[in-house]
């Protein structure tokens, strides 16, 4: 069983997001890169599919050579290789014409990714890629099985959870609880150095979307402190004054 | 030209966020010299969606469409776009609609975005604002394609309820086989769900055990609010993971937040900083919460929220 993961790198969680050049550049000053959550969870389970069913893990990402020591932690993980489509990713629409491209060459059996990446939040790769390829989707998946010809998943749905089959190939993301992600050691370490990390050039700049500017949300006003003793008066607050219910 | 709206149904009901997305969508193509459609699959809710200001309803049915499937609902909706030539196709962004946009979007051969909070006044200038870096910021993305399918996020939008109603045009949708088979589903019932609430109840590590979660459901309960944790309560199975929120977790944008013992690490506030009512009970005068707060209560939450409870039950005459 082969399996392609999706890895996208993100700022790490505790970045104090700013702009530059007039709010039109993220700015990347001192920013800590790592692979975005949710696709260490896909890694992780992914690895943990292969050992069960025999084959490889594929971890790509299209992003520029900055990532690749990020990348290499993927390889450190366990994948057995790795491939960069060197691009800036910032229209999902086109980072998923990569990826659906280089899927196609390959003979793998499941593409997995995250539920979304924690910087563009855009939840959209796991579809686009599907649909382009013409394979089923389940998204936003909480566990995974697989016999080898089919998998079996539990995904979230608004107010609930519901179990989902497919045949192989599809497409799934990943949503928390799939798995613990795994962590990197020194023989996992030692060995990412010698794995390939193949580099390829994009195949259709095209995009329908361009990001012009940023902000951040407007700060508070500064918080309006209710005494313990009397903390109903918050709820009268919200009641009479925020008419909030 | 013209924009459609999908509205999502529930239960033989529209969901709310549907209701918004009409709304806010019909302002749009008023303004862009268009007219809005309203397209519903499967089951109707019970509502004239012309109320809500779309100048058409077409609803699609046919095999396959009785339960909202990604790549059945994609394909008959994809129907209505080409036969009444679409453009643009607004979908709120539930569960649902966040696994239909990209499909429709690559069928249509269009951009997407998600997570739009906020939508220029006409397609003149098409440029939305988006969430990112999980509400840690916003990004305006100009649209540069004629084609486009939009997320919307719940709560972004008010509903108006000033139009009239039109006729329901019915339409046969070939949509084929699914190409997953759903073996289960479980849906919790007789709760306000987290992902569309407007009121929030939510709890952290300051709460000591799932035991005293007691009182956060009795406080959600009686305010008619969804009940929220942060990531370690979560992590420790004191609550369901589905409740977890946070940069790693659900991002969601209620009128109204109340969080208890929760600290108010970047990491939770990225997920819920965009609440428009925040409240924090904290013992710790120093907690980071305090700071993106609107209304704070230094105090112990063992005692403070049985007041908050009692109060709200007058308030409600429940008590
Ligand atoms: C990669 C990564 C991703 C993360 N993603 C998320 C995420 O998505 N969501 C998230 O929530 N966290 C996330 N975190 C964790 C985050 O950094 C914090 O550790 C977490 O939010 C803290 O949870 P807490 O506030 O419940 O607990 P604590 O930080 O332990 O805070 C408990 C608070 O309760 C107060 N308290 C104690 N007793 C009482 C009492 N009796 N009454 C009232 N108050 C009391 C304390 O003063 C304290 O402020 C992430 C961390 C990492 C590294
Ligand atoms: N630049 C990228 N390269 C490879 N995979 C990506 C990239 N961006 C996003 N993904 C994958 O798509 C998932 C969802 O991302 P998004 O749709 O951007 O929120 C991520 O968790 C990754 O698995």
């Amino acid at each position: 069983m082969n399996i392609l993961v999706c890895m996208s790198v993100v700022p790490d969680t505790t970045t104090k997001i700013t702009f530059t050049e007039n709010d039109t550049k993220f700015n990347t000053d001192g920013v800590q890169y790592i692979i975005n959550p949710y696709d260490e969870l896909s890694l992780t389970r992914a690895l943990e599919l292969t050992e069960k069913h025999g084959g490889n893990v594929t971890v790509i990402h299209v992003g520029e050579a900055s990532t690749d020591p990020v990348i290499r932690k993927a390889l450190a993980i366990g994948a057995a290789e790795a491939v960069r489509v060197n691009a800036h990713p910032e229209d999902g629409m086109f980072v998923a014409k990569q990826i659906a491209e280089y899927a196609k060459q390959g003979n793998f059996d499941m593409i997995l990714m995250g539920r979304e990446s924690i910087d563009y939040n855009g939840g959209q790769m796991a579809g686009l890629v599907a649909e382009m390829m013409g394979l089923p989707l389940i998204n936003v998946v909480t566990e995974l099985d697989s016999d080898g010809s089919s998998v079996t998943a539990t995904r979230d749905i608004d107010g609930g959870k519901q179990q989902v089959k497919s045949s192989l190939p599809c497409v799934l993301s990943a949503q928390k609880d799939l798995c613990e992600p795994r962590i990197p050691n020194m023989r996992g370490i030692m060995q990412a150095r010698t794995k390939p990390l193949n580099v390829i050039e994009a195949v259709d700049q095209s995009s329908g979307t361009s990001f012009d500017s940023y902000k951040l949300p407007p700060a508070k006003s500064g918080v309006k402190l209710i005494d313990a003793e009397n903390a109903e008066e918050l709820i009268d607050l919200l009641h009479n004054e925020k008419k909030l219910f | 030209m013209s924009i459609a709206v999908f509205v999502e149904t529930d239960n033989g009901e529209y969901k709310k966020s549907s209701f918004e997305a009409v709304s806010r969508a019909s302002e749009f193509a008023k303004a862009s010299g268009s007219t809005c459609i309203a397209i519903t699959v499967g089951s109707k809710g019970g509502e004239n969606l012309g109320k809500y200001g779309a100048n058409e309803h077409i609803h699609l049915s046919g095999d396959g469409l009785e339960m909202f499937h990604p790549q059945t609902y994609a394909t008959a909706v994809f129907n209505a776009v080409e036969s009444k030539g679409i453009n643009t196709v607004f979908i709120s962004q539930t569960y649902s609609g966040k696994s239909l946009a990209p499909l429709l979007a690559v069928k249509m051969n269009g951009a997407l975005v998600t997570g739009v909070v906020d939508l220029p006044e006409s397609n003149s200038d098409f440029t939305v604002t988006k969430t990112c870096f999980s509400n840690k910021a916003f990004a305006k993305v100009k649209v540069t394609s004629d084609k486009s399918v939009l997320t919307l996020i719940p709560n972004s939008f008010s509903i108006s309820e000033s139009g009239s109603d039109v006729n329901t045009e019915e339409m046969a949708a070939n949509a084929g086989s699914a190409n997953t088979e759903v073996l289960d589903t479980q849906k919790v019932t007789g709760k306000v769900v987290l992902t569309e609430a407007e009121l929030v109840v939510s709890g952290g590590r300051g709460l000591k055990g799932p035991e005293n979660w007691n009182m956060i459901e009795e406080l959600a309960d009686t305010l008619g609010a969804a009940t929220a944790c942060s990531k370690p309560v979560s992590d420790m199975e004191w609550r369901p993971h589905s409740e977890h929120v946070g940069q790693t977790g659900i991002t969601i944008k209620p009128n109204l937040y109340i969080a208890v013992g929760i600290s108010g690490a970047i990491q939770h506030l990225a997920g819920v900083g965009s609440s428009k009512v925040i409240c924090v009970i904290n013992t710790d005068p120093e907690a980071p919460f305090f700071k993106a707060a609107d209304y704070g209560i230094v105090g112990d939450a063992f005692e403070v929220v049985p007041k908050l409870i009692k109060r709200a039950k007058e308030i409600k005459g429940l008590a």
